[in-house]
C-alpha cells in the first residue's frame, strides 16, 4: 500500500490512481459546512483563511468529543457533495487534497483535474476505528462552532482510497453500473 | 394505578442513549457478518470486514460506532394505567438525552433553530414519539439516527390504484439517488398508508424491528423480500464502491389510509442502524 504525507505536492500526488489504497500521515484538518461557509466569506473578500491551504489536506468530519484518556471521539467522513459548492474556491486557493465520502459533482471534478489535486474516501461509519488513527488533535479555528470547528488532526497511518486523482480519474464511474 | 418517577425514565434514557451508540444493534452485526460471507467483491469484503472491526473497537473502547451520534427519537408505548411523578415526561426524557450524550462523549449535534443556525449546537431536544398502551408498562426506545441517510429519505402520495409496482419503483429510486453518500449497506425503512406525516413515521418505525425478523403479513414479507432482492442488484455496494451488499434489511410497515391516496415514504438508514430498548 502507498504511503503519502502532508503537505501534499502536486508531484507527490501525481501517480494516484482512482482506486488506489493508501496510508496518509501528517497534518489534517477538519471542516464541515459551516466552517467552510466561513473560510469563503474570507476567500471572497480578499482576507486570509484561518488555516493554511496550500498544499494542505481537508477532512469533511465533525468529531465527537474526546472521552478521558483519549485524543478524540469517533472521526469518520461526512458527506462531501454538501462541500461541492465550496470545493473549487478553496482548490483556487491552493488547497491540494480532500477526504470524506460520498461522489463529487462535476464542477468539484473539474476543479481537481484543473489544479492537479485528489480527493480521497474514507470509509463512512468507521469514526472509532479512525480515531484510532489519530495521535493528536487540537482546535484551530471556530472553536464556538463545537464539533464544527476546524481541527488539526495528526494523523499516523490513516486509511484512505483515492476518490478522484488528479487527472479527474473517479472510483464511482468505475465501480458502478449506473450509479 | 402503577407509579413511575420521572427520575427514572431520565436514568433509562441516558443509558440507552450510551448503549445504542457504542454497541452496535445484535441484528445488524448478524447482518454485516451474513453479507461479507455471500460477498464476492474483494473491495465491498474488505469494507464489510473494517465495519465489523469498527463494531468491536468501539464497543471494547466504549467510544461511538459514528461521529455522527444522531438526532436522538425516543420512542415509547405508555401503558394507560401508569402515572407519572416528579416530573413531566418529555422533559425527563430530555434531561436523559442530555445527560448521556455528555457522559458517553457523544455529538452535540442538535441545532435549536433550523434557521438561526448560529447559536452553537446542543444535545436535545430529541424528537419523542408516544403511544398510550394497555397495562402498566412504559416501553422506551432510543434511535440516534444518522443525517447523511435521513437526508435522502424520501415520500411520496402516489395514486390509490398504482399499486405494487409504482411502490416498488419508488423505493428503488430513493435508493438509487441515496448511492454512494448515505453510507450503504442501508437499512431501508418504508411505510405504507396513512397521511402525509403517518407514513414517513412508520417508516421511521420499521427501523426498529429486528433485520431478519418476518414480517407476520404474507403480502408485505413478499415485498420486503422482493425490493432487498432488487436493491442488492443495483451494484451500488458498501461505500458505493460496488458489490452485492446494496441493502441489509427491508422493513415495511403499513397503516389505514383513505380512498383516493396511497402514501409511500422511505426512510434510509446507514449501516450504522442504532437503537437500544429496555421496559420499565
Amino acid at each position: 500500500m502507498k504511503k503519502i504525507y502532508t503537505p501534499l505536492s502536486q508531484s507527490s500526488i501525481k501517480s494516484l490512481k482512482a482506486g488506489d489504497e493508501v496510508l496518509l500521515s501528517g497534518v489534517i484538518y477538519t471542516a464541515r459546512d459551516l466552517a467552510h461557509q466561513q473560510m469563503l466569506n474570507k476567500i471572497v473578500k480578499g482576507k486570509r483563511p484561518p488555516i493554511p491551504l496550500k498544499g494542505q489536506v481537508i477532512y469533511y468530519c465533525g468529531p465527537t468529543t474526546a472521552p478521558k484518556k483519549r485524543v478524540i471521539g469517533s472521526c469518520g467522513p461526512t458527506t462531501s457533495s454538501r462541500m461541492d459548492a465550496f470545493t473549487p474556491a478553496l482548490l483556487r486557493a491552493g488547497l491540494l487534497g480532500m477526504i470524506g465520502k460520498g461522489s463529487r459533482d462535476s464542477s468539484v471534478k473539474e476543479a481537481i483535474r484543473r489544479h492537479r489535486a485528489v480527493y480521497f474516501l474514507a470509509i463512512g461509519g468507521a469514526g472509532a476505528l479512525l480515531a484510532s488513527k489519530v495521535k493528536e488533535c487540537r482546535v484551530v479555528a471556530y472553536k464556538e462552532f463545537g464539533p464544527e470547528a476546524i481541527y488539526e488532526l495528526k494523523v499516523d497511518d490513516f486509511p484512505l482510497i483515492v476518490g478522484i486523482d488528479s487527472r479527474g480519474g473517479d472510483i464511482f464511474r468505475l465501480c458502478q453500473k449506473g450509479g | 394505578m402503577r407509579t413511575v418517577y420521572a427520575k427514572d425514565i431520565t436514568k433509562t434514557v441516558a443509558g440507552l442513549c450510551v448503549l445504542a451508540n457504542v454497541r452496535l444493534r445484535e441484528d445488524v452485526h448478524k447482518a454485516l457478518f451474513s453479507a461479507l460471507a455471500k460477498e464476492t467483491n474483494a473491495r465491498a469484503k474488505s469494507i464489510l470486514k473494517a465495519l465489523l472491526d469498527n463494531a468491536a473497537y468501539a464497543w471494547e473502547n466504549k467510544l461511538a460506532l459514528c461521529q455522527d451520534t444522531g438526532l436522538p427519537y425516543v420512542f415509547i408505548e405508555l401503558g394507560q394505567e401508569v402515572s407519572i411523578r416528579g416530573g413531566d415526561l418529555i422533559s425527563a426524557i430530555n434531561k436523559g438525552i442530555e445527560r448521556g450524550y455528555k457522559q458517553g462523549s457523544l455529538r452535540n449535534s442538535v441545532i435549536r433553530h433550523p434557521l438561526k443556525r448560529d447559536s452553537g449546537s446542543c444535545f436535545s431536544p430529541g424528537i419523542v414519539h408516544v403511544d398510550i398502551t394497555r397495562g402498566d408498562h412504559v416501553n422506551l426506545a432510543v434511535l440516534p439516527k444518522g443525517f447523511g441517510s435521513e437526508n435522502k429519505s424520501a415520500a411520496v402520495m402516489l395514486k390509490p390504484t398504482a399499486g405494487l409496482e409504482k411502490i416498488v419503483e419508488f423505493v428503488i429510486k430513493s435508493v438509487k439517488e441515496a448511492g454512494a453518500n448515505a453510507c450503504p449497506p442501508f437499512v431501508i425503512g418504508v411505510g405504507i398508508g396513512g397521511g402525509f406525516d403517518q407514513a414517513a413515521l412508520l417508516a421511521k418505525k420499521a427501523l426498529l424491528r429486528p433485520i431478519g425478523r418476518k414480517n407476520r403479513d404474507k403480502v408485505l414479507a413478499r415485498l420486503e423480500k422482493r425490493l432487498l432482492k432488487q436493491i442488492n442488484g443495483l451494484g451500488i455496494g458498501p461505500m458505493g464502491l460496488g458489490g452485492k451488499t446494496t441493502s441489509l434489511g427491508v422493513n415495511i410497515l403499513t397503516s389505514p389510509t383513505h380512498i383516493a391516496g396511497l402514501p409511500v415514504a422511505v426512510n434510509i438508514s446507514c449501516h450504522v442502524l442504532r437503537s437500544a430498548s429496555k421496559r420499565l
